[in-house]
């Protein structure tokens, strides 16, 4: 089989400051194959956020920092780049889109000449070229009146149509990954549904890669050929889709889905996970689920699992499976 | 003793447009356009739709934290439309709100114990030495320690502060809980923490809800009637079984067929609407939906529909449907 598109190995983002060092993300693994739409799920403080950051290298500084680990994007260590080759790479071959998009776009530019702009700077295409490939690529976004659209601003567009500028904007490089940060979280359910099917028909005409993350399991079905899911930091769990639904190993992932109210069918009592996730600053020893698992044994609580390979392409942080 | 503890009769709430040099009214904002239903004592009923729907400002109204623009709302028997002073402080000791954001809605500088016993002390329902006790008593109904009244919101988590929300609201003993987008902020596995507290409380204290979100799936769960609310109206109503499993509305049918489900069998065909939600400012002529409708008809088009009753007890307005 061919190489991974990435290769996320061991990577640590640490938050130090002289009171506590906070452990964002603490040694993961992740790979993402060439035209694979990768979920990362999880809950608030997971570290999912900080991973896609990390990729892009935009960990906030000061006291933000990656301290260990590899990030292999076709064939190269993003970690090893100087800050000049990683700029030439955001926007070109990595793209992001964010949750909210009104805080990612900027309000005083015109939507072309935000678009156009990623053309310009990494293509070298003149300014008025580019304008028109933004109107094109606003058309294949499924944005209404995209020619008069190019000369309006941010605030005139409604949240979906903002979503749909910030998938145009990362998308007309072509990358070769494209980083989607709980992108519909902020939607109403019939706009993220328009685009989630946007996505689909992105990765199926131009073979990206998507990492998507998200907090919502409704959305990994629907999306995602594998899935990731984080805790406190760690990999719990990863195995593809079909799989992590029909089987799913880890005691937190089993919860997850538990405790999500369904559409067609009665539960008297939804099942609740039990306190908080641990400190981020202060992770215990041990298991850092084995507090609020309902099948923990003393054992866990005294020595961290490891991921283990359970089945074939199928892998559990927990001792107990 | 009435027989239902809340009825809202044709309610509306146009905001004013204003603009120029001497602010004259140039329009109105339809954000409620003559909503009508009824809540019974124990029961919860779930107001469904997207952002800008109205369903909201029906939850203020009924709270009158804001003011109608006409129509009717009884509470617990009493016309409170357009309730003042005392009469308005009576009725607000039997409906109380849950909010949102957390963070947002408990006063950062006073402890947790004063923000309970504010209304105790406010409605002058208990003395402020008893209001306390009081607090500590709801602070353990809700699942935190009598002890944490004299902490502050920011010593507790999102779900923890929710569930402080949800002991203020209890503090008056209410007939009747608004909770707007109760959960919709929290993590899935607090979030479910949360739902099952409001259940538990509801047979506890015979409460009802009006239970507004975006979410289908804990609307579900947590209502017995269901209500779908798009651009100020609400355009269907039903027990919840019965509107589930046969939505009639074409828009109630495009809701939940876009609510993404987390299993990879047996899902539904998905009916992806077209365009966004017109502006309130300038609604369509006749049917609210006929501009993003699959089954759009001429008559759509010239005039809005009337409630019909399909099923028992559930209703819909829509040409499609009598």
């Amino acid at each position: 089989m061919a190489e991974p598109l990435l290769a996320i190995r061991d990577l640590k983002t640490y938050f130090v400051s002289k009171q506590a060092t906070v452990k964002a993300v603490d040694g993961i693994d992740i790979e993402v194959d060439r035209g694979q739409v990768v979920c990362i799920v999880g809950e608030s403080g997971c570290g999912k956020s900080m991973t896609s950051l990390s990729i892009m290298r935009l960990v906030p500084r000061p006291y933000g920092k990656i301290v260990g680990g590899q990030i292999l994007f076709d064939g190269r260590d993003l970690l090893q780049l100087s800050e000049r080759e990683m700029a030439d790479l955001r926007g070109s071959e990595i793209a992001m889109i964010f949750q909210e998009p009104m805080t990612a776009l900027n309000p005083v530019l015109s939507i072309g000449t935000q678009i156009s702009e990623v053309l310009v700077r990494h293509r070298g295409v003149p300014k008025r070229e580019a304008l028109d490939r933004a109107v094109e690529m606003l058309k294949f976004v499924g944005v209404p009146r995209a020619e008069q659209i190019v000369r309006e601003y941010p605030h005139q567009l409604s949240g979906g149509m903002r979503q749909r500028v910030m998938i145009a904007m990362a998308m007309i490089c072509e990358p070769k990954l494209l980083i989607a940060d709980e992108p519909t979280t902020a939607l109403d359910v019939t706009i993220q549904a328009q685009v989630l099917d946007l996505m689909k028909k992105m990765r199926r005409e131009t073979n990206t890669s998507i990492i998507l993350i998200t907090h919502d399991l409704g959305v990994v079905a629907d999306m995602a050929d594998h899935v990731v899911v984080m805790y406190a930091g760690q990999v719990v769990e990863s195995v593809d889709a079909d799989t992590l639904f029909s089987e799913p190993k880890h005691p937190y992932t089993r919860a997850l889905m538990e405790s999500i109210p369904s559409l067609d069918e009665d539960k008297d009592v939804l099942y609740s996970i039990p306190g908080t996730v641990p400190s981020a600053a202060n992770f215990p020893k041990g298991c850092r689920f084995a507090e609020r698992c309902p099948i923990a044994k003393p054992s866990c609580f005294e020595k961290m699992p490891e991921l283990r390979e359970v089945a074939p392409g199928h892998w559990v942080r927990c001792d107990l499976v | 003793m009435s027989e239902y503890v809340l009825e809202v009769q044709d309610l509306k709430k146009y905001f004013p447009i204003k603009s120029g040099l001497l602010k004259r009214t140039v329009g109105y904002v339809r954000a409620v356009d003559g909503v009508s239903f009824q809540v019974k004592p124990g029961e919860t009923l779930g107001i469904v739709g997207e952002s800008g729907c109205g369903k909201s400002t029906t939850g203020r109204m009924i709270m009158r934290l804001t003011t109608p623009t006409s129509g009717k709302i009884i509470l617990d028997g009493k016309d409170i439309t357009h309730a003042k002073g005392e009469e308005l402080r009576a009725s607000r000791r039997k409906s109380q709100m849950v909010f949102q954001d957390p963070y947002a809605s408990l006063n950062p500088r006073m402890s947790v114990g004063e923000s309970i016993a504010e209304p105790l002390i406010v409605n002058k329902v208990l003395p402020k030495s008893e209001a306390f006790e009081r607090a500590g008593e709801l602070l353990k109904t809700v699942g935190l320690r009598a002890s944490d009244i004299n902490r502050y919101p920011h010593e507790f988590s999102g779900g923890q502060r929710q569930r402080i929300g949800i002991a203020r609201a209890l503090a008056l003993n209410p007939k009747l809980i608004v909770a707007d987008e109760a959960v919709s902020a929290l993590d899935v596995s607090i979030q479910s923490q949360i739902l099952n507290l409001l259940m538990d409380l509801k047979h506890q204290f015979n409460l009802s809800y009006l239970f507004i979100s975006h979410n289908l799936a804990v609307v579900r769960h947590i209502s017995d009637r269901v209500g779908v609310m798009y651009l100020g109206h609400l355009v269907e109503i039903g027990p919840k079984h019965s509107l589930y499993q046969d939505p009639l509305h074409p828009y109630t049918q495009a809701l939940l067929s876009a609510a993404p489900e987390p299993r990879r069998t047996k899902r539904r065909e998905r009916i992806i609407l077209q365009g966004d939600v017109p502006s309130p400012a300038n609604p369509p002529s006749g049917c609210p939906f006929h501009t993003r409708c699959p089954r759009v008809m001429d008559v759509c088009r010239q005039t809005m529909p009337k409630p019909v009753q399909v099923h028992p007890d559930h209703w819909v307005a829509c040409h499609l449907h009598g």
